[in-house]
């Protein structure tokens, strides 16, 4: 149902949803269950279901469609898709939102051929995911907990009211109970942040200026764990200081990473068992090159007087004391509270531990950092200080969920050249990946993208979830090229999932005035529910609800693991549908087999997985013995991780409440990157390629080797509109700049930040039109600081005009202390088009209700090179949508003064559902009892 | 009129809300909603639940506030149901003996057969806890899940309100508070559970915990210090 993938018990009375409850015995929720699970009835029964397969027959967005049979609808996206694949597969663009499937998605989209696939990632939280996985193999949200039983001091980066939602609140539960200090790091107090000891309203966007301040305080201090940072980190590689090779290690002729011995007085292989390595000094090589350990490097940085608590005080809104105290507590708990668990373990190299030491200071970050332009360094900036601390994966700290931590070396590198792509033929290796070298680009001799959203290209080398924000964008733009079919697949494009929403809708809608053709001249849309954005579709596949189909949370995916073990689930349809649909992964893999892909048909053409979604979890492999679940696998279903397929596979997980779960040792618990039991573990179940350790990495080499091409070394350099950019942003240590928007021409015209959160009870649109949680939150308002306000001349419920460079709506005012005097917010995707969803026309959610993506720009203004670059994060192409900048103004609000813009209603496609006016549900159940 | 139970029931069943780590969620409301609506006092109606004016039956709901607290002020959000008073003003005032205190354990319901729907209860009730189904013309209310807490058809772990069985920070809790040693009794006697609007004398058994004291910076704090001098001047000393 929703990214936080809980386990659940549907009871059913009469073939009806009688309750839903959270599963006890299931790794994430344990039992609980929030808002949005709880009101799973409302979902999975509301009028807003699509009931049968629609083709468009008016104007685009006008919500005028005839409905088809399935046959008919399979031959005309059968036919679309083919004629693509039979010519140009890259002329399809196959984008997917929410999804949990995205094992199947992204290797259906390598099957086909095309290089252009990616699901939402890449506005949601690559920044996340990259600066974790180049820093220290794992990252926050999924890959990560904190250790909320032990630590004594937790300090949250914006984060609202989710990601990941039940976990974080049983967490911060415990750690309220057993007393550890909690320091919200947010520009809104709301959600979890209202339970902080400390509420820190920042600034957005300075995040990563506060945390190098916290290390700028530690190294002049000297309070980092320094036998740490010799064993487990590259503090000790030595960097080279000048020519060819600046910035890059040192190293030996077998590709060692070298440091210099203190004792020997000359370089050894970095981390080695007993080498006594220089954290700091200059050191003259052999060759009478110069090089520094990274440490050195790091201090000199640092402890620049710009980086004191006192410099960044002004930028961040918080005072310099207070960072320093923040310092203090931080180093107190990390060295004078240290936490030790009497477990033997063996670090990688084979030093025996009698116990386990933690540093008991715990971090967790999400949108807040993520989805700013600076949101990949401040991230980095975060790791890197949890690293000088030695609490990465150490007790009290951030623990890593098994199958990461993965080194770079375990992860993929992106496919999709545009010479490689042949007509009818599979791409040869997966589209998304780690790019460690500028060779590993997906660019032209020219520099030119490749992808239709121009990942992996010199606008965002690191962009490892692609940019699903861009993809209509450039299609309708023609630039790299133009598409000829998008399919898209639960992601509300052309409303609350994307920036500028008016002008995407233009761009949807948009002809060619010499063809009449529309720029983007045929769009599948695959959804259960009448969003907005399937009237700006031409083929409607309509999905089931969440309780109708099979589903699989896969280690192959976004899996569900925890700290002390991996697992993986899958959910078994619990209701028929009573409606016309089919689920969208059954749909594709029958779309695969009539397509004729490699993967879905069996030599003599016909279809592999003729059983369907649950067909493939059954018997595909990934490779050999390794399938989309990890347990009973084998002919007997004894054996686990890999395997060959099970039959009964599905049987055995129903048998054991839908989930597997594998408890790792005491031993292997903690300290996962330099754990011998753990990596040998690891590299058993295939998470990783070897046993190899998981080096912290402070100084990011493959950042400096795109800052050398930029720098005109090298094979593959940037092309000249992209250097500077390159050279900037792809700096080896973390850096703070401030956000793009920022520095815009007449920026001093739009004073005021404005973000976006979202709220517990719901799940971005899928959950505002629900008719509990609607009763919740049903329409919403821009929050701003009272203070504010009142030196501003504006009262509570006061209509306001906000504006940006980019659009102006008007929307009513509701007054708050607890958020920072220089922002607004409001909650994310409540407002929506009216007609939309089956709700009334003239719903509070259509009529007050109201979206702030049509302040945010998707694109920068152009540079001095005339390129206008996206509105992202120049490492990751993450969408930095939190970078927006406005101007609120008083305006006299007009008799029925409603949200603006106002959107044309949208018609409803015959056949869905009546509307209810009243809503009796359960009446049938009273004193039925429960059956399950 | 109708009268309380003659004597204290032995059973003093309700609900302790730690308001130290409600999160504001709404699951409590929400699970409450799911599990009622086709419970005992099933349906919990829904008024143009895809309207303008949408309007519902809920058992449970969550309010946020933000209190000034003279610091740097903090953000609470409270969950309010009914407190199952022990001088229950909505019974004393029902004129048909609809609105009713269990003698086992104190749970207040309400009798749907002889329910009027003149809604005194509702006036009299100071917490603002009752629902008038309009549909059906009766007053509704929390159960405390009666048709759980006693259900054998569930296992005895489920044997809970759904709201605190549900509640993802665990800041609910389901006990007899006329045990003194019971967990809700315990929890309520070392946190300083205390009653809502104790002036209105009508003896809630609910019991709010109040938020913890904020850990602020009322901890002595050395703030670091650099005693080495020169660059990385504290490395030296580390290191030799």
């Amino acid at each position: 149902m929703c990214a936080c993938r809980c386990g659940i018990k549907v009871h059913l009375t009469n073939g009806e949803v009688r309750y839903i409850q959270g599963n006890p015995n299931h790794p994430i929720n344990k039992g609980v269950l929030c808002a949005k699970g709880s009101a799973g009835i409302m979902q999975h029964n509301s009028p807003a279901r699509l009931t049968k397969p629609l083709k468009r027959v008016g104007e685009r967005g006008a919500g005028e469609f005839e409905e088809i049979e399935w046959e008919e609808a399979m031959e005309i996206a059968t036919k679309w898709l083919g004629d693509v694949r039979s010519t140009a597969p890259e002329k399809l663009a196959f984008f997917t939102g929410r999804d949990q499937s995205q094992s199947l998605t992204g290797w259906w989209a390598k099957e086909f051929g095309t290089p252009n696939y990616a699901a939402h990632g890449g506005f949601c939280s690559v920044n996340m995911a990259a600066a974790g996985i180049y820093t220290i193999g794992s990252a926050f949200w999924e890959f990560s907990e904190p250790d909320w039983e032990h630590t004594k001091y937790f300090l949250m980066f914006g984060v609202a009211e989710d990601h990941d939602s039940n976990p974080i609140k049983r967490g911060l539960g415990e750690l309220k109970g057993q007393g550890g200090k909690y320091i919200s790091i947010n520009p809104v107090r709301t959600g979890y942040a209202a339970l902080a000891d400390e509420w820190l309203g920042i600034k957005p966007g300075t995040d990563g200026l506060f945390v190098l301040a916290l290390i700028h305080e530690l190294l002049r201090a000297g309070k980092v764990d320094v036998e740490y940072l010799k064993r487990y980190s590259n503090a000790v590689n030595l960097v080279i200081q000048d020519g060819d090779e600046d910035g890059l290690f040192v190293r030996d002729e077998e590709g060692n990473e070298l440091c210099w011995d203190v004792n020997l007085g000359k370089p050894v292989p970095s981390n080695g068992k007993d080498s006594s390595p220089a954290l700091k000094g200059e050191f003259t090589l052999a060759d009478g090159r110069i090089a520094k350990p990274v440490f050195h490097i790091l201090a000199e940085r640092y402890l620049e007087e710009k980086y004191s608590p006192d410099a960044v005080a002004e930028e961040t809104g918080i005072d310099g004391a207070t960072i320093k105290r923040i310092a203090a507590e931080m180093a107190h708990a990390a060295f004078e509270e240290e936490l030790t668990l009497y477990i033997p373990w063996t670090d990688w190299c084979g030093r025996k531990h009698d116990k386990m030491v933690g540093r008991p200071v715990a971090m967790h970050a999400m949108r807040g950092i993520s989805a700013h332009s600076n949101g990949f360094h401040t991230c980095r900036a975060i790791h890197v200080l949890q690293i000088l601390l030695g609490s990465i994966d150490a007790p009290g700290g951030m623990r890593f969920k098994p199958p990461y931590p993965k080194g770079l070396d375990s992860m993929p590198k992106p496919t999709g050249m545009l010479k490689d792509i042949k007509p009818n033929t599979p791409l040869a290796g997966g589209h998304l990946g780690y790019v460690t070298a500028p060779e590993d680009l997906l660019v032209d001799d020219d520099g030119k993208p490749q992808r239709i959203d121009k990942a992996f290209s010199w606008d965002a080398p690191m962009s490892a979830h692609g940019l699903m924000h861009m993809v209509i964008s450039n299609a309708w733009r023609g630039d790299p090229y133009p598409v000829d079919v998008l399919f898209l697949y639960m992601a509300n494009m052309a409303w609350n999932s994307t920036m500028n929403t008016a002008e995407t809708i233009k761009m949807l809608t948009d002809k060619d005035e010499e063809t009449g053709e529309y720029k983007i001249p045929k769009i599948i849309y695959s959804d259960a529910y009448y969003s907005e954005t399937v009237a700006f579709a031409d083929l409607i596949l309509p999905d089931t609800t969440y309780l109708e189909r099979w589903d699989c949370i896969s280690l192959l995916d976004r899996p569900i693991c925890d700290a002390d073990g991996p697992s993986d689930s899958i959910r078994q349809p619990v209701v028929k549908p009573n409606r016309d649909v089919r689920p969208f992964q059954d749909v594709i893999i029958e779309l695969g087999a009539r397509l004729g892909l490699p993967g879905l048909t069996n030599e003599g053409g016909e279809a592999k997985y003729p059983g369907g979604y649950s067909d493939y979890i059954i018997n595909h492999e990934r490779a050999p013995g390794v399938g989309l679940l990890a347990g009973w696998r084998g002919e007997d279903g004894d054996e686990l991780g890999v395997g060959a397929p099970n039959k009964r596979q599905l049987e055995k997980y129903i048998a054991n409440q839908c989930f597997w779960r594998m408890e790792l040792a005491p031993e292997q618990r903690y300290f996962k990157t330099i754990n011998k039991d753990y990596l040998e573990y690891a590299a058993d179940m295939r998470f990783i390629g070897s046993a190899k350790p998981i080096i912290g990495q402070i100084y990011s080499e493959p950042m400096q080797k795109f800052r050398l091409a930029a720098q005109g070394k090298g094979e593959v350099q940037p092309p000249e509109s992209h250097r500077k950019r390159v050279e900037t942003y792809f700096d080896p240590l973390p850096i703070w700049y401030t956000p793009f928007e920022n520095e815009q021409k007449g920026v001093e015209e739009f004073p005021m930040h404005a973000l976006t959160q979202r709220p517990a009870a719901m799940y971005h649109s899928w959950g505002t039109q629900n008719a509990w949680l609607r009763q919740i939150h049903g329409s919403n308002n821009l929050h701003m600081s009272r203070k504010k306000a009142e030196k501003m001349g504006i009262e509570n419920g006061d209509w306001v005009k906000v504006s940006s460079r980019n659009g102006e709506i008007t929307v009513q005012v509701e007054l708050m202390d607890g958020v920072n005097e220089d922002t607004v917010w409001t909650w994310n995707a409540i407002g929506k088009r009216s007609g939309a969803w089956n709700l009334e026309p003239d719903a509070k959610e259509a009529q007050e209700g109201f979206l702030l993506n049509h302040l945010i720009d998707e694109r920068l203004p152009a540079d001095e090179h005339g390129y206008a670059q996206s509105c992202s994060d120049p490492v990751t192409g993450q969408g930095a949508w939190f970078d927006v900048r406005v101007r609120v103004e008083k305006v006299n609000a007009k008799p029925n003064q409603r949200s603006e813009p106002v959107f044309e209603t949208v018609k409803l496609p015959e056949g869905m559902q009546k509307r209810p006016d009243i809503l009796r549900y359960g009446a049938n159940f009273k004193k039925k009892g429960m059956s399950s | 009129m109708t009268m309380l139970p003659s004597s204290l029931p032995p059973k003093k069943l309700g609900l302790v809300i730690d308001l130290d780590i409600c999160v504001g969620c709404h699951a409590c409301a929400v699970n409450c909603k799911q599990w009622n609506t086709g419970g005992h006092s099933a349906p919990l109606t829904d008024h143009e639940p895809y309207g303008n004016d949408v309007f519902g039956v809920w058992f449970n709901r969550v309010h946020g506030y933000e209190v000034d607290d003279g610091k740097s002020g903090r953000a609470v959000y409270f969950p309010r149901s009914c407190l199952h008073c022990e001088d229950a003003p909505c019974v004393t005032v029902c004129p048909t003996g609809a609105s009713y205190k269990r003698g086992e354990d104190g749970i207040v319901l309400v009798d749907h057969d002889k329910c009027i729907g003149c809604k005194l209860c509702s006036w009299s009730c100071p917490y603002g806890a009752r629902e008038f189904d309009e549909d059906e013309g009766v007053m509704k209310k929390c159960t405390l899940c009666v048709d759980r807490v006693y259900n054998e058809n569930l296992e005895e772990w489920e044997r809970l309100p759904a709201c605190v069985i549900t509640c993802p920070a665990g800041a609910r809790h389901f006990g007899d508070f006329a045990d003194p040693n019971s967990d809700v009794s315990k929890m309520s006697a070392e946190r300083g559970g205390y009653d809502l609007m104790p002036e209105m004398d009508t003896k809630p058994v609910n019991k709010y915990l109040p938020p913890r004291p904020r850990q602020l910076d009322e901890k002595p704090n050395q703030l670091l210090d650099a005693p080495e001098k020169g660059f990385l001047g504290w490395l030296d000393k580390v290191l030799s």
